[in-house]
């Protein structure tokens, strides 16, 4: 076939492929997306595979996705409904809790029965933490500059940067410094004195990374944690009604509505490149599909080392893509229950069983977790975030029963010796042990577990080492330097070639921004109208 | 005794340099030291009879030449020492020799070993980059002086035209990234990979894997710029620093141990021994830890209470331990000539091992297999030991300062550690030791003031650098308390032997007049 078949290819229909591409049909383009697997989605999915449960199998909460994006795609007209989670606790060793619950009174009453110290503390940390989201969040609609250029453009957009940074006080300079490279750990003991507070805030800095939380620069994960929002209400968590398919389920409605096509079960073996454009690509099944315009929603090392000839990327790219720190370090489990497990230390009908759950109170177990992970162990005390979802969304599973998520910090890519069968039901019970430590009933309620380690994660959704980031948040990785300095423009080393997966600004989760940051370079080079939102003011 | 201009609370050699700078100006500086002799922790210390070791460093890089010449330190006696090698100690004995240029040993891959000078040359070209950061007091962030200007300028300037377009993306890459990472992409040797990553942690609390340890392995690069690593054996180079301060009219007084530094009406006015005695002054020099001079010499009560909590949250905690052994012969090494005993030795079979080392000390625990760094300074400097005899000193890692159980009681199991790991490599060792000596971080604390026992006078992560450290409020040398200055290794640009805080400091004093 000659000329063009489209005017753009999304590879990758993860969620944000899809925004990318709805962007782009948005602006009249004829936008196809090619996807691997039997569905869309990618690690943004819903999947019954157990008769009559419906399992998030991948991302499993929804926090980031950023509201200008639901606007601008009517995703709620689409379906896609965010019930807001209301609470986390973590089960102590000896029979207590703590509960951080969303009411603010609430809240402090039960920080008191810890410490009071700590009830105090809270209100400086949340008016911190709110300082420094409203800071970020100004950066993630919009492209980094590039510190090697002294185009206009790049200029500007580093005035921005120092303006943004201007506003704020010589002092809170230097604290966002310190919250951008300390620790989690070493940030919280800065405000909390008690043992089961720091662990209980601590968990969500080391949620998907590869680092512990004692390493530098997981205070800021905690952030991109922290900075999403639902209805408004920042910070705060939300489950999407439907499991998480139903996020990647409305923006492809949305997208298709623009009348641009899906294709499943598409394969993409390699980018075509001629003289130095982008032409196209190549499916695994021999057929070509043409177009000016080739799009990745595909990690930053799977795109130049998988799918691009070697003789079209410039080795020192190449080089970089190699480098690139993608590894995995999170394992999963979804599990069907026969009805909702009981937990002996919550008093009775307490609403913390609608939030998250975890079972590690102390800094020192965190830790001890991580060290397994390095040494290539799936943690033997792992940290768990557990959820209920079912509770929330009566399409999950049948009336009565119940569907649980447990997202496991920390399992190794590659055990020593690698994975097999027997090593994957010795990490998923590890996990269902400590589940059951706290939940007496939980393992007999147990009627089917999906344990997933980052090689499944690998295999089925594509993402490299099964990092759920595609691609590590730490500060050698953000910014300008996402995925890597000289190439955090979206722009690829072709020319009609972009990159819109969560390897590049402003990173994982499932956000929705990279896809709409990528739309906007492709639509600003073919001089088109921008039909990407801007970051909406704030409250 | 007549009222001095300054007065440099500790001789250590930053407190040396910042006094001869000062007294060099004009100002009648007097330094006063706790311990009986000058130096500080790179003072040459007794041991036994007739011995002695060299203090804490082992293997530095010479002062840098800006200093050396500032100071006129060649003509007070000081010279740099011969450059040595690091030979990584294998239990089969196939030793790995890492020099500046080159690096060879039994079954080193060709790729590793034509790599090397390449790697070292361009982390080196970074390292200059950072000169501009270094050698100048830590700019400010806003409403920037004409001179924290040009340092940012300069700074650019380096990055973007010294080092080129693509260097300066790949030093952007990986200045934040831990040396764990950018060792493995780079090279294969288990041995030499773990010689590097030595180099970038000893001394902080942090393994291999700890983000922040390309930069504090640039940062020990820096030294090198100006000179080969050499060993420390102690005397010359505190030696040519007492001489300078004197020649410049500044004076020395030892076994002056400071209890207060007096301040009035929020200005800084003198100090108080602990015998009772003041001696007083409008402009106090400190070169003790931040942490210390705050809680202890100036005390919170005199300082406004967010900042005083700031020093609080100062982190730095010791988790080296020195051991030092007298010998009554030259020791043998399996494996190793006696013409390479005058190098420095390591005991870290890879990066792995460090970082599981590593691990133990962050829960209270001393490594059962720990890192060694080992030197032998009488062979460089026979004045350290009877005649045919020799001195060998050793820092152990990672040995926690906050050991659980105290290290009262943890002491000789520690020092049993290290020796037992010694004799690995070294059989007949221990029937030579005529004396020995064991210092745990927590006897660095009592013997050198150091907090915690830490090197640096707090921990070289990128939370406490540059213009946050120590501490944001005390980071251009100038405190809250007028006439009061820092001077010392928790200053910017850190630990470390080269002088550099207490140049910056004393750059900064005489531009401000004394003032903050």
């Amino acid at each position: 076939m000659s000329g063009r078949d489209y005017d753009a290819i999304v590879i990758g229909a993860g969620h944000n492929g899809l925004t990318n591409a709805a962007f782009l049909a948005k602006a009249g383009l004829r936008v196809l997306v090619v996807e691997k697997n039997e569905y869309i989605g990618g690690a943004t999915v819903s999947r019954e595979l157990y008769d009559g449960w419906k399992y998030s199998n991948c991302s499993y909460v929804c926090s980031l996705f950023r509201p200008e994006i639901y606007n601008a795609l009517d995703l709620g007209r689409h379906g896609l409904k965010v019930v807001p989670l209301t609470a986390s606790m973590t089960f102590t060793q000896d029979g207590d809790y703590f509960g951080s619950y969303s009411e603010p009174n609430v809240r402090r009453r039960e920080l008191m029965r810890h410490s009071p110290r700590d009830a105090d503390a809270a209100v400086r940390f949340d008016a911190d933490v709110m300082r420094w989201c409203r800071l970020i969040r100004g950066f993630l609609l919009r492209t980094p500059p590039d510190p090697g250029s002294l185009k206009p453009r790049d200029i500007f957009e580093f005035a921005y940067l120092l303006k943004k940074f201007h506003e704020l006080s010589e002092t809170q300079i230097c604290e966002f410094i310190r919250f951008f490279t300390m620790s989690i750990a070493e940030y919280l003991e800065n405000y909390f004195e008690n043992e089961t507070i720091l662990a209980h805030y601590s968990g969500g800095s080391i949620i998907g990374t590869g680092l512990g939380v004692y390493s530098p620069g997981t205070a800021y994960v905690l952030l991109h944690h922290a900075m999403g929002d639902v209805d408004g209400n920042v910070g705060a968590w939300g489950f999407a009604r439907g499991g998480m398919g139903a996020v990647s389920g409305a923006i492809a409605s949305s997208f298709r509505a623009l009348g641009s096509e899906i294709r499943t079960g598409a394969d993409v073996e390699q980018i075509l490149v001629a003289g130095r454009r982008a032409t196209g690509v190549r499916l695994a099944s021999g057929e070509e599909i043409r177009s000016g315009i080739v799009v990745s929603n595909l990690d930053a090392r799977r795109t130049f080392t998988r799918i691009m000839d070697a003789d079209d990327v410039p080795p020192a790219l190449l080089e970089r893509a190699r480098k690139f720190k993608i590894r995995g370090s999170s394992g999963k489990l979804n599990i069907a229950l026969d009805g909702m497990p009981t937990f002996p230390a919550l008093p009775g009908g307490s609403p913390l069983t609608l939030g998250h759950m975890h079972f590690t109170d102390t800094l020192r177990r965190l830790e001890r977790a991580y060290d397994d992970w390095k040494d290539d162990r799936w943690s033997a005390d792992p940290y768990c975030d557990f959820l209920v979802p079912s509770q929330y969304d009566p399409t999950l599973a049948p009336p009565g029963k119940h569907m649980a998520t447990v997202f496991v910090q920390y399992c190794p890519v590659e055990p020593e010796g690698g994975w097999t069968d027997e090593k994957r039901a010795a990490f998923g019970q590890t996990v269902i042990d400590q589940v059951a430590e706290y939940s007496p009933d939980f393992r007999d309620l147990i009627l089917h577990a999906e344990i997933r380690t980052p090689r499944e994660l690998e295999d089925e959704v594509g993402l490299t080492e099964g990092n759920i980031f595609q691609g590590e948040l730490t500060f050698d990785q953000l910014l300008f330097n996402r995925p890597f300095p000289g190439y955090a423009q979206y722009r690829g080393p072709v020319r009609g070639m972009y990159m819109c997966g969560s390897s590049t600004h402003p990173g994982g989760g499932v956000m929705g921004a990279p896809g709409a940051n990528a739309a906007r370079e492709i639509l600003r080079d073919l001089r088109r109208p921008d039909t990407t939102p801007a970051e909406y003011p704030d409250d | 005794m007549t009222r001095p201009d300054a007065i440099v609370i500790g001789a250590g050699h930053n407190g040396l340099v910042c006094a001869a700078y000062l007294a060099r100006a004009g100002l009648d500086v007097l330094v006063l030291e706790a311990n009986d002799a000058a130096g500080g922790m790179a003072a040459a210390r007794p041991l036994g009879d007739g011995y002695r070791v060299p203090g804490l460093p082992q293997c530095v890089a010479p002062l840098g030449r800006a200093i050396r010449s500032e100071l006129e330190l060649e003509r007070h006696g000081y010279a740099p020492g011969r450059p040595v090698e690091t030979i990584v100690l294998d239990p089969g004995s196939a030793h790995l020799a890492i020099g500046q240029d080159r690096v060879a040993g039994d079954g080193l891959a060709q790729a590793d070993a034509a790599a090397w000078p390449g790697f070292r040359r361009q982390y080196l070209a970074f390292a200059e980059a950072l000169r501009p950061l270094i050698e100048n007091p830590p700019p400010r962030l806003k409403n920037l002086p004409r001179g924290d200007r040009m340092t940012f300028a300069k700074l650019g300037w380096k990055l973007r035209v010294g080092l080129g377009r693509e260097a300066m993306y790949e030093f952007l890459r990986v200045v934040g990234m831990n040396i764990y990472d950018v060792l493995n992409d780079t090279f294969d040797d288990e041995r030499l990979k773990a010689a590097i990553a030595i180099d970038a942690v000893l001394g902080s609390a942090m393994g291999p894997r700890t983000p922040g340890t390309v930069l504090t392995w640039l940062q020990r690069l820096y030294g090198e710029l100006d000179g080969a690593a050499t060993i420390h054996s102690g005397n010359r180079l505190v030696e040519a620093l007492t001489r300078a301060v004197e020649a410049a009219g500044g004076r020395l007084r030892c076994s002056a141990p400071v209890a207060r530094i007096l301040v009035e009406d929020g200005k800084a006015s003198g100090v108080q021994l602990e015998d009772g005695e003041t001696i007083g002054s409008g402009l106090v020099v400190s070169n003790v830890d931040p942490r210390r001079t705050f809680a202890s010499l100036v005390g919170a009560p005199r300082l406004d209470t967010l900042f005083a909590n700031r020093v609080t949250q100062i982190r730095g905690k010791g988790v080296v331990a020195k051991l030092h052994l007298a010998l009554d012969g030259l020791p043998e090494f399996r494996g190793l000539g006696a013409a390479a005993l005058g190098n420095r030795l390591l005991v870290a079979p890879s990066m792995r091992d460090i970082e599981r080392a590593f691990n133990h000390c962050k829960y209270g625990e001393c490594s059962p297999e720990p890192v060694l760094e080992i030197t032998l300074p009488s062979i460089h400097d026979p004045s350290l030991a009877p005649d045919g005899h020799h001195v060998l000193s050793v820092s152990a890692a990672f040995m926690p300062y906050d050991l659980d159980g105290g290290w009262e009681a943890g002491r000789e199991a520690a020092a049993r550690a290290v020796l037992a790991r010694l004799a690995q490599f070294a059989p007949g060792l221990e029937a030579r030791i005529v004396a020995r000596e064991f210092l745990s971080p927590a006897d660095i604390e009592a013997g050198y003031g150091a907090v915690q026992g830490h090197w640096h006078h707090g921990e070289l992560s990128l939370h406490q650098s540059f213009m946050l450290r120590p501490l944001y409020g005390a980071a251009r040398y100038a405190t809250p308390v007028d006439g009061l200055f820092l001077c010392g290794a928790g200053c910017h640009p850190g630990g470390g032997l080269t002088g550099l805080p207490g140049r910056n400091a004393a750059r900064r004093i005489l531009d401000t007049g004394g003032r903050p």
